[in-house]
């Protein structure tokens, strides 16, 4: 789970990670109360959307007083963000951070990641501060130091210093790093951070070492013991389709295409929009529907699916092992009456009873096409998708 | 005819008298599987399909000489369960929950370390030994005893892939689900290295998935030590870029984790890799003629 910059500081603080002061802004007027109790000589407005990138897209202005930024607050609120991890839509920008300005002499990078070869978390800095950190893994990898950490102690202050002096934090300044560190890695456990990067903290002429951005995400599977950031949640800042989903217990990612897919397994699920493509169609979706793929369930990511204007057929490709495909059948042609589903359906079963589950899709007197194999249905449902059905 | 497990295994459920955990003991126990044991805390005394539950996997294990578990725990409450079972110094522990915090794990993978005990998962459908033992939730019916050693991050996509060997008249010595979760247990190369060893497989069928490197590490061991072919397929060529990989944890492997990358990597390490889900099966056999094995 993702949250908005405002509200990993906000997060930060707590821990007495040193952060800028700010508040968040939903309106113009709100933005311009926040920067007069701010009364810094200058004032940042950063929109808050879940992306990176906002900088050079145009979403983070600095104003000198506060008609810039009632100017700037207008200017955003209200305005999709095109940055390069938006996608070609962009997001539209709700929320404003109002922060203050800072002298900034020197920008580094700082990060906690997993490291899943070690099984480890680590700590990653750099002194190309501001630049994708990939970019630099990519460009100057040794100019990133890490350090493991053994979670049975944490983070120690040796491995800490250690990092404040291969990225050549000012000798005076060592000790705010590795307070700075010691916080970062304290929220990154006890919050269940899956990420929790600053791009760029920075070193100040007054002598600060201050988080100047904070990106942090969260262990999905580890919401039901952090109520207080389920709270951060912006819905917002979600596909709609895929909330819904995440409802049912079906997890679903929309994709750029017109054939949607519901599956059983991820992996199964990853690799029947793989065979789509490979016999020329374009997945509209991810779709693992899970165990137990009852009608209820059935029905439900049909109804995601066919929100996506762009879907013309559905394919779907269920292994049911245990599972007995004639209870599958029997949940598919519920779904499709109830919902009235018009497009091409293409339905591949395997497991018990296969037989009996397909003569119940042949019978059911729906427009279901029913196939043997992964192949067989992927050829199927792109030659109807495409209007190619028969022979050619 | 195997590796990890087989006709003499004794099984001990842990989590039995949950919904999956008696469903699943159900299951195993009608393909042939020894469930000697279960454990649910509080139920001690009670018994399951005639398997006797206790409190404790030590009090278990010493009542029963039971040597793998299971385990359907709940997420919240499944890390301890696997440390239990480590503690009891098992051989194999299988954990089939899925969604364990990723932080729970590393702690566990922590506890393990210097321990005798193996780890399979989480997040896993377990594997099976065809014909002699099951401990797991994949469909047991499917396989056939034979001699391919079959190992996989994903559940489904393995039943798939056993079933396009089956009607073949291919059989498996062993198939072994690791689970697509970021930490955990037995990896790619712990596997391959038993089935190298094992006389009765002659030749593997390893199925990756984007995110992460184990795909590609396992290469460089296949490159570097394997006497048998292997078979690939990765899974998640038309995934988004930064759907579920976090975007930080690429950096670390140093922009690996693709499936053109994997695919590259393995083809480079001498794998012969599936074009598409639906002829690995066929791939297998084209491998199979090659190394004059069928």
């Amino acid at each position: 789970m993702n949250i908005h910059e405002y509200q990993g500081k906000e997060l930060l603080r707590k821990y007495k990670v040193a952060v800028p002061n700010g508040k968040v802004a939903f309106t113009e007027d709100e933005a311009v109360n926040a920067a007069e109790q701010l009364g810094s000589a200058i004032t940042v407005v950063k929109a808050q959307i879940h992306a990176g990138g906002r900088g050079k897209a145009g979403g983070v202005k600095i104003a000198r007083n506060v008609d810039e930024v009632r100017r700037y607050a207008r200017e955003l609120l209200g305005k999709v963000l095109v940055t390069q991890q938006t996608g070609p839509g962009g997001k539209e920008v709700k929320r404003l951070l109002i922060e203050e300005g800072c002298d900034i002499q020197h920008e580094y990078y700082i990060g906690i990641v997993l490291d899943r070869t070690l099984s480890r978390v680590v700590m990653m800095v750099s002194e190309e501060g501001g630049t994708e950190i990939e970019e630099v893994a990519e460009k100057t990898p040794e100019k990133i130091f890490k350090e493991v950490i053994d979670p049975a102690v944490g983070l120690l202050d040796f491995q800490a210093r250690r990092l404040a002096y291969n990225i050549n934090i000012p000798k005076e300044l060592v000790p705010q790093a590795v307070k700075f560190m010691r916080g970062l890695y304290q929220v990154f456990v006890e919050k269940d951070c899956s990420i929790a990067e600053i791009n760029p903290l920075v070193i100040t002429g007054d002598g600060k070492v201050i988080a100047l951005d904070a990106k942090l995400n969260f262990d999905s599977n580890a919401l039901y013991r952090q109520k207080d950031i389920l709270e951060y949640r912006d819905l917002d800042e979600e596909d709609p389709k895929e909330v819904e989903a995440s409802k049912y217990d079906i997890s679903y990612i929309s994709l750029d295409g017109n054939i949607a897919c519901m599956v059983n397994g991820a992996g199964l699920a990853m690799a029947t929009m793989d065979i789509i493509n490979y016999y020329g169609g374009n997945p509209a979706n991810f779709l693992d529907v899970g165990g137990g793929a009852n009608s209820k369930k059935v029905k439900e990511a049909f109804k995601i699916i066919l929100s996506d204007k762009n879907v013309k057929g559905i394919f779907v490709n269920i292994f049911g092992g245990i599972t007995k495909c004639d209870a599958i059948a029997t949940g598919i042609i519920e779904a499709t009456k109830q919902i009235g589903l018009t497009l091409p359906l293409v339905v591949r079963l395997k497991g018990t009873n296969v037989e009996l589950g397909n003569k119940l899709l042949d019978q059911s007197g729906l427009n279901i096409t029913t196939a043997d194999s992964l192949a067989d249905g992927a050829e199927k449902i792109v030659a109807l998708v495409n209007g190619k059905v028969g022979n050619d | 005819m195997s590796i990890l497990i087989n006709k003499d295994t004794r099984v001990l459920v842990q989590g039995i008298t949950g919904s999956a955990g008696l469903f699943h003991t159900r299951q195993m126990a009608a393909y042939g599987t020894n469930v000697v044991a279960g454990v649910t805390p509080g139920k001690s005394g009670t018994m399951v399909e005639s398997i006797p539950i206790f409190d404790t996997v030590d009090t278990a294990v010493k009542r029963t000489g039971a040597n793998v578990s299971i385990i359907f725990v709940p997420p919240a409450f499944a890390a301890d369960a696997i440390m239990e079972a480590v503690e009891a110094d098992l051989d194999l522990v299988v954990c089939i929950t899925e969604g364990i915090p990723v932080l729970d794990m590393v702690k566990v993978k922590r506890y393990m370390e210097g321990k005798r005990t193996r780890l399979l998962g989480p997040n896993c459908p377990g594997l099976i030994t065809p014909e002699e033992c099951k401990i797991g939730i994949m469909p047991g019916y499917i396989h056939k005893k034979g001699n391919i050693g079959i190992v996989s991050r994903s559940g489904t996509l393995t039943y798939e892939a056993v079933h396009q060997l089956t009607p073949k008249g291919i059989g498996q010595s062993t198939v072994i689900g690791i689970g697509g979760d970021p930490v955990s247990g037995i990896n790619f190369i712990d596997v391959l290295k038993l089935f190298n060893e094992d006389k009765d497989t002659s030749a593997v069928v390893m199925i990756g998935e984007i995110g992460g490197t184990a795909e590609e590490e396992a290469a460089e061991w296949v490159k570097a030590n394997m006497i048998k072919p292997v078979v690939g397929f990765i899974s998640g060529q038309t995934a988004p870029p930064g759907k579920r990989m976090g975007h930080a944890g690429a950096i670390i492997s140093g922009g690996k984790g693709t499936t053109a990358e994997k695919i590259r990597i393995l083809q480079e390490a001498g794998i012969r890799v599936a074009e598409t889900p639906a002829v690995i099966g066929d791939t297998l056999v084209e491998v199979l003629i090659e190394n004059g094995l069928v």
